[in-house]
């Protein structure tokens, strides 16, 4: 009987292997949303790179015949009190966001992982030193915490990646922590052990994978997070300085004119908006696409 | 001691701690409480009892996935109850475990090449993709599978193909003894069989020998050579698998062997049917642990734990009533 089910599977589907990453894209296929945020964040990806180079106007290229113009053919998102052109410097500065996004998040991710790994894995004391940091950490609102290390380390957008790295690494140590914690007594992982494998083998191909769709769901829902603590701390003049066209300076600077011109702060406003929503939305559908318990 | 005895354990215990409310002073849970056991080279042994006595956990203390409390055992000669887990790699290459659920036993992110390969590459059996590929292959077929499967993932199987696949993956090393873990207790009754004749093939071929751990007696008649019944961490029985069966001497074994259906309606045994159900671990009664539920309980079970008694060369029992015969 078994034996006539597997030639039947031979006919059938010999040539469809069904590989965790294919069933992730069949997946992931179906999140319309996250689909759409996908390809908005590949825009802002292609922008990011290639603005400089394509802008109408330059950044810090003044205008004073064109001050605080509303939206016009000539310049889509209006100028600013300077008269310098919004629309290209929001293009320009989703370089800074996304760089400061991305960079923030990862050393964060990478941090959070190895320190999670190590304390599931190990447990002890070195686990629980581990959890306390991040405890104390946690008990900080993540915007105040950024500030204090801005504050010690001085205003900048290098010590606003380091402040938001340090307040991420946190989330991703708990959490890989948790799943290692629970990958270490799974059986496949008892049999692993029974093999005779390393622990650094166990870990780096047992309970790694395993943590990877968590991380990366992390990743992406922080990099929305850490866009938006860093424009609020440029915001707040703790880290980009003038004249770099952060989004949070722009709307730092629109601030003072939100009574007379909109167009200043509405449209940074939005570039943080869509940019943070996106990744939000695409983190969900990864979410949706990795966990195993809604497949079908 | 004989020469061909493969393993043995001398008073091997597991205690598990486990604390009693918040400030409660910490008890033990005796899941194995002094076993002495001795595997000879090529035979099958098999551990049978009901669930919670603690046989599961003999067989991975044996492997050391559960660090023994206290004990020794022997591999092969060896002490290997002190080693690290460091020392304990070269043994485990002649020593592998075949897990009880094969739906968890095997990593979901890998292919069925790579779970096969990984004790091939921890020990550095092979070198070079081809020949991992060419051994993976050759185990595969070995077991039953087809070699197209080798690319495939754990949950496009059945339980069946996928216990082949961990029965592979612990021939890889080409152990002397594999300890089976209710090897087939997960899987449908029709794969049962085939899965036990697959060991039974694997074992004439390789030349191994077998833990078989199993609370399915029949599973257990059919495969061991010899037999031993566990009862609350510890045997009390241990026997050739024939004369065990055929004269069953320790009162649970007698109940144990009488709740065994007969495939035949007609048939009309005496069923002894044990009262109360099994106690505690965390507070094992005391003297023999059996007392407690023993139809055939006196005076000193309660207070005295039974030595074994040799009834014969190839049958040990733990129980007052054949001491005091003896005596």
């Amino acid at each position: 009987m078994a034996r006539v089910m597997t030639k039947e599977k031979t006919v059938t589907e010999s040539n469809d292997i069904k590989t965790p990453f294919k069933e992730f894209v069949r997946k992931f296929k179906k999140q319309k949303t996250a689909l759409v945020a996908l390809a908005f964040i590949c825009l802002l990806a292609i922008i990011a790179v290639i603005s400089y180079q394509v802008v109408p106007y330059g950044i810090n290229e003044y205008d004073y015949s064109a001050i605080m113009q509303g939206p016009s053919a000539k310049h889509i998102f209006g100028t600013d009190e300077f008269g310098r052109d919004l629309f290209s410097r929001i293009l320009c500065g989703t370089r800074i966001s996304l760089s400061v996004g991305l960079l923030s998040v990862s050393i964060g991710a990478i941090l959070g992982t190895i320190l999670g790994l190590l304390g599931g894995y190990y447990g002890g004391l070195l686990d629980a030193c581990i959890m306390r940091v991040c405890d104390v950490l946690f008990a900080f609102p993540g915007i105040i915490l950024a500030i204090a290390i801005v504050a010690i380390l001085g205003s900048g957008l290098y010590n606003v990646v380091i402040a938001v790295a340090v307040f991420s690494t946190p989330t991703f140590a708990r959490l890989v922590r948790s799943t290692t914690l629970s990958l270490k007594s799974s059986v496949f992982v008892q049999a692993a052990r029974n093999i005779g494998s390393s622990d650094r083998r166990i870990l780096f191909r047992h309970i790694l994978p395993g943590a990877i769709p968590n991380i990366i769901v992390q990743y992406t829902m922080s990099i929305g997070n850490s866009i938006l603590t860093a424009s609020s701390l440029s915001f707040l003049g703790m880290g980009a300085q003038p004249p770099t066209p952060e989004w949070g300076l722009l709307l730092s600077n629109g601030r003072n004119y939100m009574m007379s011109s909109w167009h200043i702060t509405f449209f940074p406003g939005l570039a943080i908006f869509l940019t943070v929503l996106s990744f939000n939305l695409l983190g969900d559908g990864l979410r949706d696409a990795l966990d195993p318990k809604l497949s079908e | 001691m004989q020469d061909n005895i493969l393993l043995k354990t001398e008073g091997v215990k597991v205690y598990y701690p486990v604390r009693d409310g918040l400030l409660g002073k910490s008890a033990y849970v005796k899941a194995v409480d002094g076993v002495d056991l001795e595997i000879r080279q090529g035979e099958v042994f098999g551990v049978v009892g009901e669930s919670g006595c603690g046989k599961s956990t003999l067989g991975k203390a044996i492997c050391k996935l559960i660090e023994p409390t206290a004990g020794k055992i022997y591999f092969n000669g060896e002490e290997i109850s002190k080693y690290t887990p460091k020392q304990m790699r070269p043994i485990r290459k002649g020593m592998q475990m075949v897990f009880q659920d094969p739906y968890a036993s095997l990593n979901p992110r890998m292919s069925v090449r790579d779970i096969i390969a990984e004790p091939l590459i921890v020990h550095n059996l092979v070198s070079g993709k081809k020949e991992i590929d060419d051994r993976v292959v050759d185990l595969v077929k070995k077991v039953g599978l087809d070699v197209y499967h080798v690319n495939r993932y754990p949950h496009e199987f059945s339980g069946g193909q996928r216990q082949r696949i961990g029965i592979a993956r612990a021939l890889a090393v080409e152990p002397k003894l594999i300890i089976a873990d209710e090897p087939v207790s997960a899987l449908d009754v029709s794969i049962q069989s085939q899965v036990l004749n697959l060991m039974n093939s694997l074992k004439k071929e390789f030349n191994l020998t077998y833990i078989f751990v199993a609370h399915d007696l029949s599973v257990v008649e059919h495969i061991s050579d010899r037999v031993g019944v566990m009862y609350l961490g510890n045997f009390v029985e241990v026997g050739d698998k024939k004369e065990l069966y055929k004269n069953p001497c320790h009162p649970y074994t007698q109940a144990l062997l009488s709740a065994v259906p007969i495939p035949d309606p007609t048939a009309k045994r005496e069923r002894i049917i044990l009262k109360g159900s099994i106690p505690s671990a965390l507070n094992p009664p005391t003297g023999c642990k059996f007392h407690t539920r023993c139809p055939k309980c006196m005076e000193i079970c309660k207070k005295k734990a039974p030595e074994r008694t040799i009834l014969s060369p190839e049958h040990e029992v733990y129980c007052h009533l054949y001491s005091k015969e003896k005596a």
